[in-house]
């Protein structure tokens, strides 16, 4: 028996507590720094005219604003596609079938479909949007490939939102004499939809910072995107071509601090309207 | 001469491989209210289920035997599951006011069918709610959530709820488990208010309550229906020792 660290109950707890504390500083302090470099360096870029000019000269002048309309339209088909798709998915598994092979093999191609790695998605809407289906290189493909991409996403969250909701509000409810239908659409989703706005705006977030599926399957168009049809470049594209190229870092981070900000106001604005949505419900 | 409103001849449930109710053979007169009492487990709140085919909802859920229910058999091919649920109206043992007005609440099953008439749907709630002995209380804020009224108070909506389905029964699960004395009180006044118009049965594991309010009782144990009379008669003159034995608190 060698000699052992035999630590009082009391003095162990206090190391535990700052190791906990330790690193939950850490997490928080990577996010900080993420902020403070994005923002010191983008927001010196940022005026009325970076938003609402067009790039010029392949974006070393000029602004962003068709990057920031395209981001707009192919994150808007994406959760036009997925959120319906997704939220059938999750209500035809939680309220239309009983747990057996098949809803497990659903969920877990779901649960593959999560891990896959984006670049895969694009390589993917390449062949099957840009190529066979003769999309091109267009807003669409790029949306729909995006819609698949959270597809998974939406699905997860969704289910687990609407499992929670309580078993007796159901029974009540067809004990009122509803069908399976009114019950899902008066009881079941009103109640779940915190949780699937939750899953909406993960995807938002996703849809709009995802670079590796759009630059195949959206191309990299710097043109305000004209129709479903147009080429176009995302602001996570336009971001990774100005700093890859190195066409010029200042507006990489005009770009990058517009990205960040914009996620940021999503996130506040709609966890600002849940909780208003669910105070007026309880 | 007494009318019957619902024949149970020779009705067995199953959950799977577990016989949760045994050869049950009863009739429900028309307005009066029949108390079931029984220990846990009984088949007390199962029976229940079956007369409206809650028990549909759980998968492996079989029966045998017949139910007619208004000389229907409602587990005939034929039979409109939707419309036997608002002819049986249903309330839990827990209020399960669901997350919405006291209004909404109450109109929930009169909007299912389609009805939005807002001067019909502002009858309808004034007269269960009063039927329910909870208009006064709450007259003043109908458009407030639910969520906010007492226990007692969430489960006279729950009552005014069911009302409001136009029933010919009323099913309660043990409605007054988790309520104080007062508001139990108020419940037993509002359900020999109502048999005048429904027929009502009256699960309950108080046979104190059963005694108070129940025109004729049953005693049902480990899935079997032991005897049912008067209740005078069950409790002074019960013909089965173990009737006798669950009245006077040897096991429960």
């Amino acid at each position: 028996m060698g000699p052992q660290l035999r630590l009082q109950p009391r003095t162990e707890q206090k190391v535990v507590q700052f190791l906990m504390y330790f690193m939950t500083s850490l997490a928080v302090l990577v996010l900080v720094f993420i902020l403070v470099v994005i923002l010191k360096n983008g927001l010196p870029q940022l005026s009325l005219e970076f938003l609402t000019r067009n790039p010029a000269d392949m974006g070393r002048e000029g602004g962003i604003l068709s990057t920031i309309v395209a981001t707009i339209f192919l994150t808007f088909i994406a959760l036009l596609v997925a959120t319906p798709l997704g939220v059938g998915t999750a209500i035809y598994l939680t309220e239309y079938t009983v747990e057996s092979r098949i809803t497990k093999v659903i969920r877990f191609g779901a649960e593959c479909l999560a891990g896959i790695p984006s670049i895969i998605f694009g390589l993917f809407g390449f062949i099957l949007f840009v190529n066979k289906l003769k999309f091109g290189w267009s807003i669409l493909s790029g949306g729909l490939t995006l819609a698949f991409m959270v597809l998974p996403t939406i699905i997860r969250t969704s289910e687990e939102a609407i499992k929670a909701v309580p078993q007796a509000y159901r029974l009540v409810s067809f004990s009122l004499g509803s069908t399976r239908w009114q019950t899902v659409t008066r009881v079941v989703l009103p109640s779940a939809i915190p949780g699937i706005v939750t899953g909406v705006i993960l995807s938002i977030g996703r849809s709009i910072g995802e670079t590796a599926a759009v630059i195949f399957t959206a191309g990299s168009a710097l043109r305000m995107p004209t129709s479903l049809f147009s080429s176009s470049r995302t602001m996570s594209v336009h971001f990774y071509i100005l700093a890859k190229e190195g066409v010029s870092m200042p507006k990489a981070y005009g770009t990058a601090a517009v990205l960040v900000i914009s996620i940021l106001v999503i996130n506040i604005a709609t966890y600002y309207l849940m909780e208003k949505y669910i105070r007026r419900k309880s | 001469m007494k009318q019957r409103g619902i024949l149970v001849r020779d009705f067995s449930h199953y959950y799977g491989q577990t016989r949760s109710l045994n050869n049950i053979n009863l009739d429900v007169y028309r307005n009066e209210i029949l108390g079931i009492i029984g220990p846990a487990k009984s088949g007390k709140s199962t029976f229940l289920a079956c007369l409206n085919r809650l028990n549909d909802l759980i998968p492996g859920s079989r029966v045998e035997g017949k139910i007619l229910i208004d000389e229907q058999d409602i587990y005939g091919p034929e039979v409109d599951v939707v419309a036997l649920r608002r002819k049986l109206g249903m309330v839990f043992a827990t209020p399960v006011p669901l997350p919405l007005t006291i209004y909404e609440n109450i109109v929930f099953g009169v909007r299912l069918l389609g009805n939005n008439n807002r001067k019909e749907l502002d009858l309808i709630v004034q007269d269960s709610l009063e039927k329910a002995g909870l208009w006064g209380e709450v007259k003043d804020r109908l458009h407030t959530s639910a969520l906010k009224l007492s226990g007692g108070q969430q489960q006279r909506l729950c009552i005014a709820r069911v009302l409001a389905l136009k029933p010919q029964y009323i099913m309660l699960d043990e409605p007054t488990s988790g309520l104080d004395p007062i508001s139990t009180m108020k419940i037993e006044d509002s359900l020999r208010a109502l048999k005048k118009d429904y027929t009502i049965i009256l699960v309950t594991n108080n046979t104190k309550q059963a005694a108070r309010v129940a025109d004729r009782t049953a005693f049902f144990l480990m899935g079997e229906l032991v005897e049912i009379d008067e209740t005078p008669v069950v409790f002074t003159r019960p013909a089965d020792k173990r009737t006798e034995a669950y009245l006077l608190g040897k096991f429960g």
